[in-house]
């Protein structure tokens, strides 16, 4: 668009506020991750590294790291064999209640995360009698994360043609080996990146998982949200803050990379590019809800 | 020998193949069956369940669940003046932080697709989901700590004779307006691509003024995709515990859910009914405006 120069030099400052009001929050705490005061207090006196130190010292911290990447782990490989066929069956027939079947996948993005929580909270406590656990946080994250490596899916395939299959079909391949050969090897990136969002989603989730996990047992997350009002613990906090996200950006950023890198069997109905930002960019967004 | 056994192995295989050949209907049924089983039986069973479990009660005396049906949680809902005001002020909120983050994401999604470059673009639309993936609770203790009574906006705003927000609903505004800022941004800037660059183009040879441009051609386009990130922001604030509990004192929805699960789970399970009822309601609106065709 035709813009006048103010106009856009009025753009681009709005622009530049709105990511520093973005970025300063992450800034700060990342700043009171190397405060060498034990209190909050700002400007910090002084810095240090000890606080990092002390976070990977810490039992309790190196337990819930452990716990969360099993939790993450079985999360995501439970997620990654559910969800797959679902996106093949929304994605590529048409068939009698597919409508309902989308909306049913996008249920646990549209509820609010503490909806979920209660509901799977109160179906093993109070109907199933199974006590909470690690197993029950698991089952919870493995709910949401299904929904995220469908949306993956089904916009991988929303992308690619239906022809190609058709075409397969017609030099005498039979249903599996058109599966095996032509639209698995096709949906594989977006399968990986899905699985990889996945992990994130669970490693640092903690509003349904605070909900469905036992007494005994803390993910990262919840290791720091029950530290966060215990004094004794509270300088470690920010450090272990820094480390989660961390932890949690890096399978992002590979997802990210396995999504953009749309080669092979996978030109788009328009042609051209078809792995927009907007695309990858939309995939994400519901995602990471 | 070795040969005659995959011959017979493939041909089985082929043969079970075989069994969806022109048979649609199988084929779906076979592709959902597992996985329809995990959402319809645990997620949805989960929902129905809460549903019911919101009309038992909690004997007051031993604490433990009644399992027969009565009106009573929703009589308190509906009676109980606190409860109302819980809920419009979470309403209140959601539509607060709703219109925000929409104000404030417009202009940068608009930047980004229209007016920045290709690389640029790109630049910005990681620097914009990356946040997203930064733990949702590490961003609430970075308010924490900007918040605070010696934290960095009581600093920052000290010299000019400011005082940032106390523990209200202010604090929860804000904080959730940073939250959820990038689910709004996302859907504007998807909805904004895919406005062809001709119409704006005839819009201006046409000799309409920026402005103009812009209210009737661009943001009727986009309408919709605002819409569409309106529905995350709206919901996710509706739902939220964790803000307001670690940034205010006051009370929503989802506090009070969280506070009274441990006692009377019952009481939690109609109170979690609220926001399904409200975020039900809003989807309808939202599929009305065409937002579904964004999400």
């Amino acid at each position: 668009m035709r813009l006048s120069k103010s106009g856009k030099i009025t753009l681009r400052v709005v622009v530049a506020l709105v990511l520093a009001f973005i970025y300063i929050p992450l800034l700060v705490i990342a700043v009171e991750a190397f405060n060498s005061s034990r209190i909050l207090k700002w400007p910090p006196p002084g810095f240090t590294l000890s606080w990092f130190g002390k976070a990977l010292e810490n039992e309790s911290v190196r337990e819930a790291l452990l716990t969360s990447i099993e939790a993450g782990i079985a999360a995501m490989l439970i997620a990654i064999s559910v969800p797959n066929t679902i996106a093949l069956a929304v994605g590529r027939r048409k068939f009698f209640g597919r409508d309902s079947i989308s909306f049913l996948v996008v249920l646990p993005i549209a509820l609010p995360g503490i909806v979920t929580g209660v509901a799977l909270s109160n179906t093993f406590t109070q109907v199933l009698g199974i006590s909470l656990s690690l197993l029950t946080v698991i089952i919870g994250h493995a709910t949401f994360c299904i929904v995220v490596v469908y949306n993956n899916a089904v916009a991988r395939l929303r992308r690619t043609s239906g022809s190609f299959e058709e075409a397969s079909a017609d030099l005498g391949a039979d249903t599996w080996q058109t599966f095996r050969f032509v639209t698995f090897p096709s949906l594989r990136s977006a399968l990986g990146a899905g699985a990889l969002l996945a992990f994130a989603l669970s490693f640092d989730e903690i509003i349904v998982t605070n909900f469905t996990i036992g007494a005994g047992e803390e993910t990262l997350p919840i290791w720091i949200y029950r530290n966060l009002f215990r004094p004794k613990e509270l300088p470690v906090v920010p450090a272990v803050a820094v480390i989660l996200i961390i932890l949690s950006i890096i399978p992002v950023y590979l997802a990210h990379r396995l999504s953009s890198d749309d080669t092979g069997l996978t030109p788009g109905r328009g042609g051209g590019a078809t792995t927009t930002p907007a695309g990858i960019a939309e995939a994400e967004a519901t995602a990471a809800h | 020998m070795a040969t005659d056994a995959v011959a017979v192995k493939r041909s089985a295989g082929r043969r079970f193949a075989g069994l969806f050949y022109g048979r649609p209907r199988l084929q779906v049924g076979s592709l959902l069956a597992a996985p329809m089983a995990w959402l319809v039986i645990l997620y949805l069973g989960s929902l129905v369940i809460l549903l019911i479990t919101a009309f038992w009660t909690v004997d007051p005396l031993s604490g433990s669940v009644i399992k027969e049906l009565s009106w009573t949680n929703f009589e308190e809902l509906v009676n109980v003046p606190v409860y109302r005001e819980i809920i419009w002020r979470t309403v209140r909120t959601a539509l607060l932080v709703t219109l925000t983050d929409a104000v404030i994401a417009f202009p940068i999604a608009f930047y980004m697709a229209k007016v920045a470059g290709r690389k640029s673009k790109a630049a910005l639309v990681v620097a914009v989901l990356m946040p997203l993936w930064a733990s949702y609770l590490v961003k609430i203790i970075a308010w924490r700590a900007i918040l605070a009574e010696h934290g960095v906006l009581n600093w920052a705003l000290h010299p000019i004779g400011l005082h940032g927000p106390d523990n209200g609903v202010t604090s929860v505004w804000l904080v959730m307006s940073y939250l959820w800022l990038p689910y709004m941004i996302l859907p504007i800037f998807a909805g904004l691509e895919r406005i062809p660059d001709s119409l704006i183009a005839a819009s201006e040879d046409l000799g309409a003024h920026p402005f103009t441009t812009f209210r009737k051609v661009i943001l009727p386009l986009a309408f919709p995709a605002v819409v569409a990130g309106s529905i995350f922001t709206f919901s996710l604030t509706l739902g939220d515990y964790l803000a307001p509990k670690l940034v205010s004192n006051e009370q929503f929805i989802g506090t009070a859910i969280f506070d009274s699960i441990t006692n009377n789970q019952p009481f939690a399970a109609a109170l979690a009914l609220v926001p399904i009822v409200v975020v039900i309601a809003y989807l309808g609106v939202a599929r009305k405006l065409g937002a579904f065709e964004h999400v």
